[in-house]
């Protein structure tokens, strides 16, 4: 189990070294690719929201769901607004911004098998 | 506690707040919450339906699919259901009556009895939902349930609606349209019967006294579907 979260854990820090020098010869593996669409900053500095996403994904989501807390600035959907391609308005795809660093890091995420990977504004587009 | 056992004792807190500093509670009454706020255990949302308006018309059911993002597969045995018209018929006379009927988010739900992971839980305000992170699926709440109110998702959905995500393999019912209802607005379906139906559907707090729920309840015959059952369902009926 130590050795499984050790191994994680260098999977992110790698990610996190890889992201941040995207000049960095990519190896047999495509780096992420890392492009923030909107906003200067995000909900937390950088190297914090790298390890600790996850976290806080959670911590929101049980808050919301049994509390009715829903603080928009740490909703998932306040994520999508701002980290969805402009071009694809989804966080899922090729390039997207969730898809492309967990296929680098080989970590499967199911958010999206009942959320909707996609901005508001598309979302409404949609028919 | 009953409600008008609260409502005197909310009173005792206005007047011990007027005669303490003005602005200042020892007891917080209820009111509307900011999104930062848990849902509170003052509040107690449910439904008041009156069936003698409820025409042949389903806005409701309508409405419900188009708000929570329901689509149908073409398949009426395993497509999902949160919400659905009843009709009665007396076989003597040929009296026919028809209503909505949904989850009756009960104060003792027996679908979180039977639920073996916690997934099936009832929210402070009385709010009955399905914590689909938790949910393996095993339908126990869907065999609990005297309404039929619940839903397995059989197939793979796609195209959800931001606010509502819906996924196959786990259980869903009507969540009083919980996302609505924490920005202060009323469930789609009580909209469109406003709007498009027979104005049959009010929603509110049956726990505030001053709310126009509370006052029909009090001053005017209703019923709990299985009323035997004790449940005290937030879902209320009048005609039936």
């Amino acid at each position: 189990m130590t050795r499984i979260a050790a191994g994680i854990i260098a999977a992110m820090l790698a990610v996190a070294g890889a992201a941040d020098t995207p000049g960095r010869a990519a190896g047999r593996v495509a780096l992420p690719v890392i492009k923030i669409e909107k906003g200067e900053a995000c909900v937390a500095p950088t190297a914090q929201m790298r390890r600790d996403h996850m976290q806080m994904l959670l911590q929101q989501r049980d808050l919301t769901l049994h509390q009715g807390i829903r603080e928009p600035r740490f909703s998932l959907k306040n994520c999508i607004d701002c980290h969805a391609s402009r071009k694809t308005g989804s966080v899922l795809g090729k390039d997207g911004f969730c898809s492309s660093c967990h296929a680098y890091a080989a970590v499967s995420i199911d958010c999206f098998e009942c959320h909707s990977p996609l901005r508001q504004a598309q979302a409404a587009a949609r028919p | 506690m009953n409600p008008d056992r609260r409502q005197v004792l909310a009173w005792g807190a206005a007047a011990t707040a007027a005669a303490l500093a003005p602005g200042l509670r020892l007891v917080e009454l209820a009111q509307a919450r900011s999104p930062q706020e848990a849902a509170s255990k003052l509040q107690r949302w449910g439904l008041l339906i009156d069936i003698t308006k409820c025409g042949e018309c389903d806005a409701c059911v309508t409405a419900c699919h188009e708000e929570n993002g329901i689509t149908s597969n073409a398949r009426p045995a395993t497509d999902a259901q949160w919400i659905r018209k009843v009709s009665l018929r007396d076989t003597r006379t040929g009296y026919a009556q028809t209503l909505p009927l949904m989850c009756q988010h009960c104060e003792h739900p027996p679908c979180v009895d039977v639920c073996p992971t916690g997934a099936s839980f009832k929210r402070a305000d009385g709010i009955v939902l399905v914590d689909k992170h938790t949910c393996i699926g095993c339908r126990y709440c869907v065999m609990a349930c005297p309404y039929a109110a619940r839903s397995f998702v059989h197939e793979t959905v796609s195209g959800q609606k931001a606010d509502v995500p819906r996924g196959k393999g786990t259980v869903e019912a009507c969540t009083l349209c919980v996302h609505r209802v924490d920005r202060g607005a009323t469930p789609a379906c009580v909209e469109a019967c406003g709007r498009d139906g027979g104005g049959a559907m009010a929603f509110g707090d049956l726990n505030d006294a001053s709310s126009a729920i509370h006052r029909r309840l009090k001053s005017e015959p209703s019923s709990q579907i299985r009323a035997d059952l004790a449940l005290n369902t937030g879902v209320r009926y009048q005609g039936l």
